[in-house]
């Protein structure tokens, strides 16, 4: 294998690792807001044992997110130096933003929320709360804002020519809110939200199925039941929003989402199928005729451009991304169909009778984790060939001074150690849900010994 | 051969000081990791580990973010460095990550192999990682084979050389020193006064190391002495230097650790400053070849980028200062192990 695809493996394996955590810190930031919140408005004593549990979780699922993190800061310099030295005008003030602005600020005041139950009060707890929550969602602002600048360019210009050519701001804001910023935004973040109110429903589920902890599972369910229904009917609103960008923008990767290759022909939708690359067909499928155009345009006769506009080398691989898109899209139904059964019956005051929706309910917490990697998987092989879409080939954007032998090497070792931190963190989170909630949280902090 | 205040040498300043915000508060976290296994009882390893367990990985953001900067405003620099340094950053990278693990998984299980296993990574990793930091700043002081584009074009025995080897050395025993201290400042009793015979131990193998490296430089690396011939007003800052860290046993002696562990960063700050006026203007010193050299002018994104940079960091940075002020000064005080510790 060459220093380009083991680069390419590398930076999946190590970014789709990485994104198990964030996603899930940023939505379970939000319920912790709420619990503390809850906590301090009523006094209710099981609203502090609530948040100190989750918190703990928090940490634990944020400290294996900054482990994984800092390799994401530097493998543009590692294995895109090209890439680096190209994009590195725009694409790098976005990552100094997200360094300063926002990392700092979770981890600083993620301290207090682990260590400093004892140290400050309990409204600069809760302070300090809010401004990790804020932190994580404002380090998802940058990275998206740096990613959808490598989708949808903008605010720039190219300044030389050969390999020292490059890109340069010419309109920092135009750069910041590029055509895709804010759908894409809104997008991953509610794939964030659903990831962590699923991990909350998922172990409260799993406390009521073993009848332990039975009140404190019963109120984090449902605060996190609410929070699911809505993240997940936004995550459909802002995906179709998605949608209707990337057919705009990036043409051929959503044509390759449907695998619809007409140059200029109303598109079907599928519900699943198998794409045929040679064929140019999608078979053992089921289509709903001029869906897809209706989607987009409110129109089932409206054309939408196909993959045959473009030459073959600048198509994305077609196959995997159909596949990947479309278990998303049949993934995120599930959730929505999902988090609203629970809230029927929870108006029905039944929610908790069902062993088997509790059954469904734990499983559930590897929905939005599929979902997510599935999505970014979409949208990253679907702006292939481009490392910056139109702009920068892939295949251009390499290191020069890094061969083969060395990524393969440095793969390895990935691949082993995060194996052991994969490892390590189940068995860690196990522990801390088999431990469960402390009892002695229920005493309020003023009554301690 | 004037220094000239402008754009580039400001976010020149900028990039140094991040990464000099990095030395100083990894610094004494990475040496509290090298000394761990001197400690003999568990409480002792756990009071090391929880005296940096509110602060570490917050004095991490410091490394992510002066890579976040040095990207932002000098690609080439982050390009060629860290594509050129690939195995062995891979291997710093390895090693923080595994550090991290560590410092989360070490407590969680009371079984006598799981902690020394777990003791014993957190203290190799944090001796690697501190010694390929060095390492990699010996490379960027006596230069780095560099190509016309600013490639590089060595592999990864051009970088193991005899210099890069004594910086790096050089640098665990003033991290080592760094942490003794701080671990001085954090704990009590026994511990401590066990600590405060690490904190002269380290502190004479630095001094050794420092004169040593000194020597060396001053006699074989001219290239990083230009600036201190031309202002010889700068030579003020060996002099801080200096008198900084022969303020450290004063301190000690007199039971004020915390004003040595003062000193002891306004050294480190020193040493980088003297490192940052001898590389300058260049960012990569390119050798045999020094008209290869990556400089802040060669190397550096546009002026707007670099405005937009200053602009952040102008927003930023204090209120970076601010929470960290606000950390450390909530999380004071000597190290208590209770049901939230490590």
């Amino acid at each position: 294998m060459d220093a380009l695809l083991l680069s390419r493996i590398q930076f999946g394996l190590t970014i789709a690792f990485h994104y198990i955590f964030p996603p899930m810190s940023i939505g379970l930031s939000v319920l912790l807001v709420v619990m503390e919140g809850m906590y301090l408005k009523t006094g209710k004593a099981i609203y502090q044992q609530m948040t100190r549990f989750w918190v703990k979780i928090f940490g634990l699922i944020f400290a294996l997110g900054v482990a994984t993190g800092i390799v994401m800061e530097f493998q543009f310099g590692t294995n895109w130096a090209t890439y680096s030295r190209y994009v590195g005008d725009v694409f790098g003030s976005a990552l100094a933003a997200e360094g300063i602005f926002a990392f700092f600020l979770e981890s600083g005041f993620l301290a207090i929320l682990l260590f400093g139950w004892n140290k400050v009060k309990p409204k600069v707890h809760f302070l300090s709360t809010i401004l990790v929550s804020f932190g994580a969602h404002f380090s998802a602002v940058w990275i998206v804002v740096a990613n959808s600048w490598q989708q949808t360019p903008a605010g720039h210009h190219i300044v030389g020519t050969g390999v020292n050519a490059r890109a340069e701001i010419v309109d920092f804001w135009q750069m910041l809110f590029n055509p895709s910023t804010i759908d894409r935004l809104s997008h991953t973040i509610c794939g964030a939200w659903q990831a962590g109110a699923f991990l909350v429903l998922s172990v409260s589920a799993y406390y009521l199925l073993k009848k332990r902890h039975i009140e404190f599972a019963q109120r984090s369910f449902k605060i996190a039941l609410v929070f699911a229904a809505i993240s997940s009917i936004l995550q459909l609103v802002t995906g179709h929003y998605s949608a209707i960008v990337i057919e705009k923008h990036q043409p051929a990767k959503l044509a390759a989402f449907e695998a619809h290759y007409p140059e200029h022909e109303a598109a079907p939708y599928h519900l699943f199928g198998i794409v045929n690359e040679e064929k140019e067909t999608v078979e053992y499928g089921i289509e709903v005729p001029g869906l897809l155009s209706f989607l987009l345009h409110l129109d089932p006769h409206a054309p939408v451009t196909g993959l045959r506009a473009f030459p073959p080398d600048e198509r994305p691989p077609v196959a995997i991304v159909f596949q990947t898109y479309h278990f998303m899209v049949i993934i995120g139904t599930g959730l929505i169909a999902l988090s609203y059964l629970g809230l029927f019956l929870l108006w029905r005051k039944k929610l908790f009778k069902y062993k088997w929706l509790l059954y469904v309910f734990v499983f559930s917490v590897l929905g939005p984790q599929l979902a997510n990697q599935l999505g970014w998987f979409s949208a990253e092989i679907g702006r292939q060939p481009y490392i910056v879409y139109n702009l920068l080939r892939t295949s251009d954007g390499i290191s020069k001074a890094v061969n083969a032998n060395q990524v393969l090497t440095s793969l390895i070792l990935f691949g082993i150690i995060y194996l052991l931190l994969l490892a390590v963190f189940i068995y860690l989170l196990n522990e801390k849900i088999q431990h469960g909630p402390d009892e002695s949280d229920l005493v309020k902090e003023g009554q301690r010994a | 051969m004037n220094i000239a205040f402008d754009l580039n040498t400001i976010c020149f300043a900028l990039v140094g000081i991040l990464f000099t915000g990095y030395a100083v508060l990894d610094g004494f976290d990475l040496g509290v990791g090298a000394l761990h296994l001197l400690t003999n009882t568990d409480e002792e390893r756990r009071l090391m580990i929880n005296s940096i367990g509110p602060v570490w990985d917050g004095n991490e953001v410091w490394l992510v973010t002066g890579g976040g900067a040095l990207f932002a405003a000098f690609p080439k620099v982050y390009a060629t460095v860290f594509s050129g340094f690939y195995m062995a950053f891979m291997i710093f990278l390895f090693g923080l990550i595994f550090r991290a693990v560590a410092i989360e998984f070490r407590s969680k299980q009371p079984m006598r192999w799981w902690r020394n296993f777990w003791d014993i990574s957190f203290s190799v990793s944090s001796i690697v990682s501190s010694f390929i930091m060095g390492v990699a700043l010996g490379n960027i002081i006596r230069g780095i084979p560099l190509n016309a584009e600013g490639e590089f074009i060595g592999n990864f025995w051009t970088l193991i050389n005899p210099y890069a080897i004594l910086v790096g050395i050089t640098t665990v025993a003033l991290f080592t020193m760094h942490g003794s201290i701080y671990v001085a400042l954090k704990t009590e009793g026994e511990l401590q006064r066990k600590v405060r015979g690490w904190v002269r131990s380290t502190m004479i193998f630095f001094i050794l190391c420092y004169i040593t490296t000194t020597m060396i430089t001053l006699t074989y690396l001219p290239h990083m002495i230009v600036y201190f011939k031309e202002y010889p007003i700068l030579f003020a800052l060996p002099f801080l230097n200096m008198l900084a860290i022969a303020n450290i046993p004063r301190e000690i002696i007199h039971g004020r650790d915390a004003y040595a562990f003062l000193s002891s960063s306004a050294a480190m700050i020193a040493l980088l400053a003297i490192f940052g006026i001898g590389i300058f203007p260049n960012l990569v010193y390119s050798l045999p070849n020094p008209e290869n050299s990556l400089t802040l002018y060669n190397a550096a994104s546009s002026a707007k980028t670099l405005r937009i940079i200053l602009t952040i960091a102008l927003m930023g940075v204090p209120l970076v200062l601010a929470y960290t002020v606000s950390i450390y000064w909530i999380f004071r005080g000597k190290v208590k192990l209770d049901a939230m510790s490590y």
